[in-house]
C-alpha cells in the first residue's frame, strides 16, 4: 500500500477493537476515524443543549457548534452560502425533501417527464414512484451501455423525446462503482431546460466535490458513507431554489411566525430543518470534512492502487464475473459472482473468516433484475483503510468458500 | 464450527430432496425474501377430508434457487411435512426448524433465509 497510508488504520478505532477485521463494505457505511468518534463525545459533553432556542450560554455554544458545521460542510463541497446546506436524516431524505416539496413546482398532473438510471439505488427510485401516484408524470429510466456505463446517446434520445421536468441521477453507482459524468448530464439537461439532482452518497468522501462546477441542481449525500456519524445527512441546493420551494415538514425550528390556522415559515436553511436537530451529528461530521480534507488527494490514488491489484487477482477464483465498467471509469466498488454459488453463502463463509462483504441486491432490486440477470451479488468496496493484504485475505477466504460449496 | 461443514445442510443443499414442480398441484405459490431477492415456489397435493384442519400433505414439491440455508431448509422441511396434517403444520416453529438443520443459533438475517420455506408454506395453508 502506499507509505503515506501504512499508519492510517490506527486512525480507525475499530480496527483496533477487532484487529482480524477486513472490512470490505464501506458503500454500506464507512468506519469512523477517532476525530470523529471524539467529536461526538465533545458535543455531548461541551456543548449540550437545544440548538437555536435558549438565550443562555450553553445553547448559543451549541448553536455555534452547529452553524460552523454548516460552514465547515459547505466549505468541503465548494457551496456559495452555508444556506445552501440543510441538514437531514441521510441521501434518502434529502431526495425525499427534493421529490416532495420541488417536484410539485415544476411539475403539474399528466405533465413531463422524470429521468432517473439503471443504475439507481432504490432510495433515488422510490421517491419519484410515490410521487408518480400524486402527480401522474412519465418515469423514464435511461439505458447502461455493455461495459455499465450510463448510455449517453439514450439520454440525449430521451431528452429529445420526452418533456423532460428533472434527471435524478447517482454521481457513483453503489453496486458497479461506475462514476457518472454528471457535469455533462448537467450541460445537456440546461439546453433542455430540465433540473438535474445528483445522489452523491457514494461520491463525497472518494472524489473532490465542487457543486458550483457541476452545474446541479440538487446535491444529496449520506454523513456515515464519508466516515461522519449516522444520522446526519446533506441536502444542497442553490439558494433560489430552496426558496422557491415548500417546506417539507413542520413543526418546531422552521417557522417565523404561527397563529392557530397558519404559520410563516423561517428562511433557508431552516425552513426545511424542522425538530429538534442532531447537531452533535452535524457538528462530527464537520469534523468528518476536515479529516477528509486532508487526505481526500491520495484517497483516489490509493483506491487505484487497491482496484488494480484486485482486478489483477480475482480471477484466480473460476467461474467469477464481475460487474462494471473499465477501471479508469469507476472507484473501488465491485459486485461479482460465482457460476452456481448464491452470494449469501459465499458472504457468510468469508464472515466465519472475519472478511466483512455486502451479499444481495445492495437496494438496487431493478438494476439487479434486468441487466446484471441475478438476484443478488457479493460486492466488495474499498477504502482508505484497506490493504492489499486485504485483498490477499479476501481472495483466500473466496477459494474456501468455493470448495465448500462446489 | 463452520456452518458449511454441518451434514444436514450440506447434504440437503447439494441433493435437495423433493426439488421440482407437480402439474395440477391443489395449491401453488410463489413467496420472496426481500433481503437477499430469492423467491421460491411451492406446490402441494392433500388427502383431503371434510374438515381442514385434517388434510395431510400427500405431495409437495419446491423450485427457485436459493442460498444453502434456504434449499436445506426447504428440503428438510418438505420431508417432514410428507404425511403431516394441516393443524400440525401450523404449529411448526423456527425453532423446530433450527433443530430439524442440527443448528443451535443463527444470525437474525440468516433465519430469514431459514424461515423463507417454512413462512411460504404457512402462506400456502392459509390460502385453502
Amino acid at each position: 500500500m502506499t507509505d503515506k497510508f501504512k499508519n492510517i488504520k490506527k486512525d480507525f478505532p475499530i480496527f483496533a477493537r477487532y484487529p482480524k477485521l477486513v472490512y470490505l463494505d464501506t458503500t454500506a457505511t464507512a468506519q469512523k476515524p477517532k476525530c470523529v468518534i471524539d467529536a461526538l463525545d465533545e458535543f455531548y459533553t461541551t456543548c449540550n443543549a437545544n440548538v437555536h432556542r435558549g438565550i443562555y450560554k450553553l445553547s448559543e455554544i451549541a448553536t455555534e457548534a452547529y452553524e460552523k458545521s454548516r460552514k465547515v460542510v459547505a466549505g468541503f463541497i465548494g457551496a456559495k452560502s452555508k444556506k445552501e446546506i440543510i441538514f437531514t436524516r441521510n441521501t434518502t431524505e434529502s431526495i425525499n425533501i427534493v421529490a416532495r416539496s420541488f417536484l410539485p413546482k415544476i411539475i403539474r398532473s399528466n405533465q413531463g417527464t422524470v429521468l432517473i438510471s439503471s443504475m439507481e439505488h432504490h432510495s433515488n427510485i422510490i421517491p419519484w414512484q410515490i410521487m408518480k401516484k400524486q402527480l401522474n408524470f412519465n418515469l423514464q429510466v435511461i439505458k447502461l451501455t455493455p461495459e455499465y456505463e450510463l448510455d449517453m446517446d439514450d439520454l440525449e434520445a430521451k431528452l429529445k423525446k420526452y418533456n423532460v421536468k428533472l434527471i435524478a441521477i447517482t454521481h457513483i453507482s453503489n453496486v458497479l462503482g461506475t462514476i457518472n459524468p454528471v457535469e455533462k448530464i448537467a450541460s445537456l439537461a440546461k439546453k433542455h431546460n430540465c433540473y438535474v439532482l445528483v445522489d452523491g452518497a457514494q461520491a463525497v468522501g472518494h472524489i473532490k466535490i465542487d457543486v458550483s462546477k457541476l452545474g446541479v441542481d440538487f446535491y444529496t449525500f449520506s454523513g456515515h458513507k464519508m466516515m461522519g456519524p449516522l444520522g446526519i445527512g446533506v441536502l444542497w441546493a442553490k439558494e433560489k431554489l430552496l426558496e422557491k420551494m415548500d417546506p417539507f415538514l413542520g413543526g418546531g425550528e422552521m417557522i417565523n411566525t404561527v397563529s392557530w390556522q397558519s404559520f410563516t415559515p423561517a428562511d433557508i436553511p431552516y425552513k426545511f430543518e424542522a425538530g429538534t436537530p442532531n447537531a452533535a451529528g452535524a457538528y462530527a461530521l464537520g469534523k468528518a470534512c476536515q479529516y477528509l480534507e486532508k487526505i481526500l488527494p491520495y484517497i483516489k490514488e490509493h483506491e487505484e492502487n487497491i482496484m488494480k491489484y484486485f482486478i489483477e487477482n480475482i480471477f484466480k477464483i473460476k467461474d467469477l464475473t464481475v460487474y462494471g465498467p473499465p477501471l479508469n471509469k469507476k472507484i473501488g466498488i465491485f459486485s461479482f459472482s460465482i457460476d452456481n454459488l448464491h452470494a449469501h453463502d459465499i458472504s457468510y463463509i468469508l464472515d466465519e473468516q472475519n472478511i466483512a462483504v455486502r451479499a444481495g441486491h445492495h437496494c438496487a432490486m431493478p438494476l439487479h433484475k434486468k441487466i446484471i440477470k441475478k438476484p443478488s451479488t457479493v460486492r466488495a468496496s474499498f477504502y482508505i483503510y484497506n490493504t492489499l493484504e486485504d485483498i490477499d485475505k479476501l481472495i483466500k477466504g473466496l477459494q474456501k468458500a468455493v470448495k465448500i460449496l462446489k | 464450527m463452520s456452518l458449511y461443514t454441518r451434514e444436514a445442510i450440506i447434504q440437503h443443499f447439494k441433493n435437495p430432496q423433493n426439488y421440482g414442480q407437480i402439474k395440477n398441484p391443489d395449491i401453488k405459490i410463489k413467496h420472496h425474501n426481500p433481503l437477499c431477492g430469492d423467491e421460491q415456489e411451492w406446490f402441494f397435493v392433500f388427502n383431503k377430508s371434510k374438515e381442514k384442519e385434517k388434510w395431510t400433505v400427500k405431495d409437495v414439491k419446491f423450485t427457485g434457487s436459493g442460498c444453502a440455508i434456504s434449499t436445506a431448509s426447504a428440503s428438510i422441511l418438505s420431508e417432514y411435512i410428507k404425511g403431516k396434517t394441516i393443524a400440525d403444520i401450523q404449529k411448526i416453529q423456527t425453532s423446530d426448524i433450527l433443530n430439524m438443520m442440527d443448528l443451535d443459533n443463527l444470525s437474525s438475517n440468516r433465519i430469514k433465509c431459514a424461515n423463507l420455506p417454512l413462512d411460504t408454506i404457512k402462506k400456502a395453508i392459509k390460502n385453502i
